[in-house]
């Protein structure tokens, strides 16, 4: 039974490689809370949080790509520059939890849990975000969509760590908007993100309805024939049809938190509003 | 199973020498069963009703999700720590000033939240109160004496300056 506080990458690696079943931890928003109610009872803990390597980001003006550490938190990812840069991610960070789950709560964690209700997965599924992964063998780049397989399931092997996640830096509009019971401390019962592209494309990714994040090709194909740039506009009545395809591409279920029709109902309605802000002309 | 984690704390100033720990115990844990800190609470004990907010390194953490171990090497400030015995900080007096308090249970997370909020926001307005504040839940109250204890000290620290 050990705990490693990680100060470098290749420390940790190493660690990761002669116990791969290690349980890492960085903000622990997640995994105390299992540990805490019982459900895990860690043997070999490897915190990743002080690795500065996890803790940077870069943006690369040339290539328009941001690529932020596992260990950024949500409670920088809600300010200035990511605002700037990615704002539906940054819109996506104030609606995770409370400023004390922010101050904790990483990006790496949140794509290591994946949880449909993940609220920064539909900004890095619409923006086809790229997951970089490490492990004492070597290095590899997987597409956000790929990674996810299934609700708190991914690709990540044995030995790896997820050390960050580049994505496209786009100049047009782009949001996030979550339902739930309450504003604050809230898990997503439905949210979606979407984002305007640098080659028009309208993207659409939706949380919560479904077992993995879902893109809507059908809504985006629909949205770029009905959208006119130069305006900023669109119609009432395409906006809503915009939503109804939404919906017709989420796959919600009932459960304790809510139902698959209220589920399918704010689908259209957060697609629509998006769309709207994304094009309030028309 | 073996229980052996030794490591140190550092709360409020001094240094705390943890022993023969488990490696899953929280901080929360920690402070209240090992060090006798009891002003931190605990309810839910998944970071979803602030009553064990702390400070580490200066950012407002609930208490219950940080792994005591890690923790090392870190300053941590519980309410213990706010103000000396016996002499309030100026956002403690508010709250006893203005009401903001019934059962008490929430009052020190709350505490500690106004605090973290005051320290980098010397104005805030009452919405950037309420979203500060959104983390630590009060049962008793409904917030209104709450939010008005940090304006009070918000206006008291101006008057000051």
């Amino acid at each position: 039974m050990s705990l490693l506080i990680s100060t470098t990458l290749a420390e940790a690696l190493s660690a990761l490689a002669d116990e791969p079943t290690s349980m890492v931890l960085a903000g622990g928003t997640d995994v105390m809370v299992e540990i805490n109610g019982g459900h895990r009872r860690p043997e070999n803990v490897i915190a990743v949080s002080r690795i500065p390597e996890l803790r940077t980001w870069s943006h690369d003006v040339g290539s328009a790509t941001l690529r932020i550490g596992a260990a950024v938190t949500y409670a920088e990812l809600e300010a200035d520059p990511f605002g700037q840069w990615v704002p539906a991610l940054s819109q996506a960070a104030r609606t995770v939890g409370s400023p004390q789950i922010r101050h904790a709560a990483t990006l790496g964690g949140n794509v290591a849990t994946c949880s449909p209700a993940g609220d920064g997965l539909p900004v890095l599924a619409a923006l086809d975000a790229v997951v970089h992964l490490v492990s004492a063998g070597g290095n590899r780049s997987i597409a956000f969509g790929a990674f996810m397989t299934a609700p708190k399931r991914t690709a990540l092997l044995p030995g790896e760590l997820i050390e960050s996640v580049s994505m496209p830096v786009f100049t047009r509009w782009q949001g996030y908007a979550k339902v739930g019971v309450r504003n604050a401390m809230v898990i997503s019962n439905a949210g979606a993100c979407l984002a305007v592209d640098d080659i028009g494309g309208v993207r659409l990714a939706l949380g919560s309805v479904g077992p993995t994040i879902i893109r809507c090709a059908e809504a985006e194909s629909f949205a770029a024939t009905v959208v006119d740039h130069d305006t900023r506009s669109v119609s009432d009545a395409h906006a809503i049809e915009f939503g109804n395809l939404a919906a017709s591409a989420s796959r919600p279920i009932d459960d304790h938190r809510s139902t698959a029709e209220y589920r399918r109902h704010a689908i259209a309605v957060l697609a629509r509003r998006l769309l709207r802000r994304a094009f309030p002309n028309g | 199973m073996a229980e052996h984690q030794h490591f140190d704390l550092h709360v409020n100033g001094s240094l705390h020498q943890v022993r023969d720990a488990w490696i899953g115990e929280s901080l929360l844990y920690v402070l209240r069963e090992r060090l006798g800190l009891m002003g931190s609470k605990g309810a839910c004990e998944q970071g979803e009703c602030g009553s064990c907010s702390v400070l580490l390194d200066n950012e407002l953490v609930c208490s219950c999700l940080v792994l005591a171990a890690a923790a090392t090497g870190q300053e941590i400030v519980t309410i213990e720590g706010i103000a000396p015995p016996g002499s309030p900080s100026d956002v403690q007096q508010a709250f006893v000033e203005f009401g903001a308090i019934q059962c008490g249970f929430c009052t020190p997370g709350l505490i500690m939240a106004a605090h973290a909020l005051l320290e980098r926001n010397s104005e805030p307005t009452d919405s950037e109160i309420r979203e500060e504040l959104s983390g630590n839940i009060c049962r008793c109250t409904g917030y209104g004496r709450i939010i008005e204890a940090v304006q009070r000290v918000t206006v008291s620290r101006r008057a000051e300056q």
